[in-house]
């Protein structure tokens, strides 16, 4: 079966108001050029599920998100991200903000068809009175009370990737593939870009066969798009892009705001965004950081 | 060990924090930020070689990474994979001490790393969010540092939004004690605190060289329980300022506390 699309196609399929899960951590590969093309598009209303940066900054910024569902947003080396920051604190977004490792259970949750998944995370916080949606319950084998951390049933998940056959076998050759594992099985559609597209052949090798951590029929589409993770990372190929990311969080200051960042970078498509920012051997050549 | 004379501030913090992982055994120890990095690096190299981390990315390491960039021949002593999803199968085992810095720490020892005034539907200033600290504070012991003793920090009442558990009757999980909740050291830019006072009351360990008990209850917005004796945070010894030095090429821990003050204030305040 041949998954192969466009970033285009791919967000055509998606709709108002859908639960959208997007793959990454903070800076580090995020499927940016997917995120981009929701930014070019009408939706609106979604509800965003994210170990997030940038992609919900962004999001929330131009008017597409109604509700995020995280346990930080972060650009790690700039603490907090600017848009997310801007979009709470004037109320325009609603919220559900659980622990980190919660968001894992609620994933696998949702992967494995279950309505829960109990734990001890979150009692004692505000995690607790603040979600009232999650409840707390009693078990049937003691004496304890503990958190029944509901499915994150998605109906897609956006996940960016090394490489990928066409027909959805997706490798994540950096050092971790975070919770995107996670994120496709937990969608009822996932879709991956990837910086190169392979024959099916390069998995033959178990040593590439070892970094593909979900099976192809988790994947519906696959989008080449060679640094389509950029201004994130995506170890070994690049690191993300401080300059860049600089950029953008001095644009929250300025009177256009997200508009005047769009206006300078997004473009109509992805090759104009990259002409915009530099090319693409100019992303390839971002140094990966030290941490 | 001959106590060195000629030390900073950040590493007095850092020895003091490298207490916190001193006993721990064969336990994952997390420090986030330059200071509690070098202090878990420091109690590896020293008291504690059975401690074990990460690279703060995803692979265990059998020996600390400096901090910051490291040469391109530089490799490091990997020992296991161990990526996010990975540590929280670690996490909820409970072999893991972390020590972070939160943005207010109250007089329960919850904390705070989420949003700040206003109401949680349209907070005055946002943070990170809770992150993992739900999920370690119920699940394993936990350490705070906190480069900057105010009374913003440790603030009068309860925390805006309540991040980690604490001490809190009001708000014990049911089938739970107090005593499931595990907060070791509070170190300051002041003082080591821990919560060992009556009923886990803030209970000072030892006060930082040239601070008097004054400074630290003015900058703390509760009551701090007060021993008879209160000794001095030990000074480092050449061995761990060589040590930290190695760990810190780059002096990373020169920029972590305001100032870069000397660790011992009343030699610069004579």
């Amino acid at each position: 079966m041949n998954k192969q699309m466009t970033a285009a196609q791919a967000v055509a399929q998606l709709r108002d108001g859908m639960t959208i899960g997007i793959g990454g951590w903070g800076p580090r590969r995020k499927p940016m050029a997917l995120v981009r093309e929701i930014l070019r598009s009408d939706l609106k209303e979604l509800t965003v599920v994210a170990y997030g940066g940038a992609d919900v900054g962004m999001l929330c910024a131009a008017g597409k998100v109604k509700k995020v569902v995280f346990a930080f947003v972060s650009l790690d080396f700039i603490p907090l991200e600017p848009y997310f920051r801007k979009a709470r604190q004037s109320g325009s977004i609603e919220v559900m903000e659980i622990d980190e490792g919660m968001m894992l259970l609620g994933l696998r949750a949702a992967s494995w068809g279950i309505p829960f998944i109990p734990t001890e995370v979150g009692l004692g916080t505000d995690i607790i009175t603040q979600n009232p949606d999650i409840k707390v319950i009693d078990s049937p084998y003691d004496d304890k009370e503990w958190v029944a951390m509901p499915a994150l049933k998605l109906d897609a998940s956006l996940i960016h990737a090394d490489k990928a056959d066409v027909r959805g076998v997706c490798q994540i050759a950096g050092p971790d593939h975070y919770m995107d594992d996670w994120f496709a099985r937990a969608a009822a559609k996932t879709y991956v870009s990837c910086d190169e597209l392979v024959e099916t052949d390069y998995f033959h090798d178990p040593a590439q066969a070892r970094m593909v951590h979900w099976e192809r029929s988790m994947t519906t589409g696959v989008i080449p798009i060679a640094g389509g993770a950029h201004p994130t990372s995506c170890s070994p190929l690049y690191g993300f892009d401080v300059p860049h990311f600089k950029a953008y969080t001095a644009s929250a200051k300025d009177d256009e705001g997200i508009q005047g960042y769009l206006n300078k970078y997004l473009g109509a498509s992805e090759d104009d965004y990259q002409r915009n920012v530099g090319g693409l051997d100019a992303i390839r050549a971002i140094e990966l950081p030290s941490y | 060990m001959t106590a060195a004379t000629d030390y900073t501030l950040a590493e007095l913090c850092i020895v003091a924090a490298s207490q916190s992982f001193a006993d721990e055994g064969e336990t994952l120890g997390t420090g986030i930020g330059v200071i509690p990095r070098l202090a878990a690096s420091l109690a590896m190299k020293t008291t504690n070689p059975d401690l074990m981390m990460t690279d703060s990315e995803a692979w265990m390491l059998s020996e600390p990474n400096p901090v910051g960039k490291r040469s391109a021949d530089f490799v490091p002593a990997t020992e296991s994979w161990m990526g996010f999803s990975r540590i929280f199968d670690n996490v909820w085992s409970g072999k893991r001490h972390a020590m972070l810095g939160p943005t207010q720490i109250d007089k329960f020892g919850q904390s705070n790393t989420s949003a700040l005034g206003g109401t949680y539907d349209k907070p005055k200033v946002m943070m990170l969010g809770a992150r993992g600290f739900p999920g370690n504070s119920i699940s394993h012991p936990n350490s705070f540092f906190v480069p900057d003793h105010n009374t913003r920090v440790f603030m009068d009442g309860e925390c805006d939004f309540v991040s980690s558990i604490g001490y809190n009757p009001a708000r014990l999980p049911r089938g739970h004690s107090l005593d499931d909740i595990d907060i070791r050291l509070v170190i300051t830019n002041l003082c080591v605190m821990d919560f060992g006072g009556p009923d886990h009351q803030v209970r000072l360990v030892s006060l930082h060289p040239g601070v008097a008990v004054e400074q630290v209850q003015k900058n703390t917005g509760y009551p701090v329980f007060i021993p008879d004796t209160v000794p001095t945070t030990e000074a480092p010894t050449a061995a761990q300022l060589d040590i930290i030095a190695a760990l810190d090429p780059h002096n990373q821990r020169a920029h972590q506390i305001k100032g870069n003050p000397p660790g011992n204030r009343a030699l610069t305040e004579a």
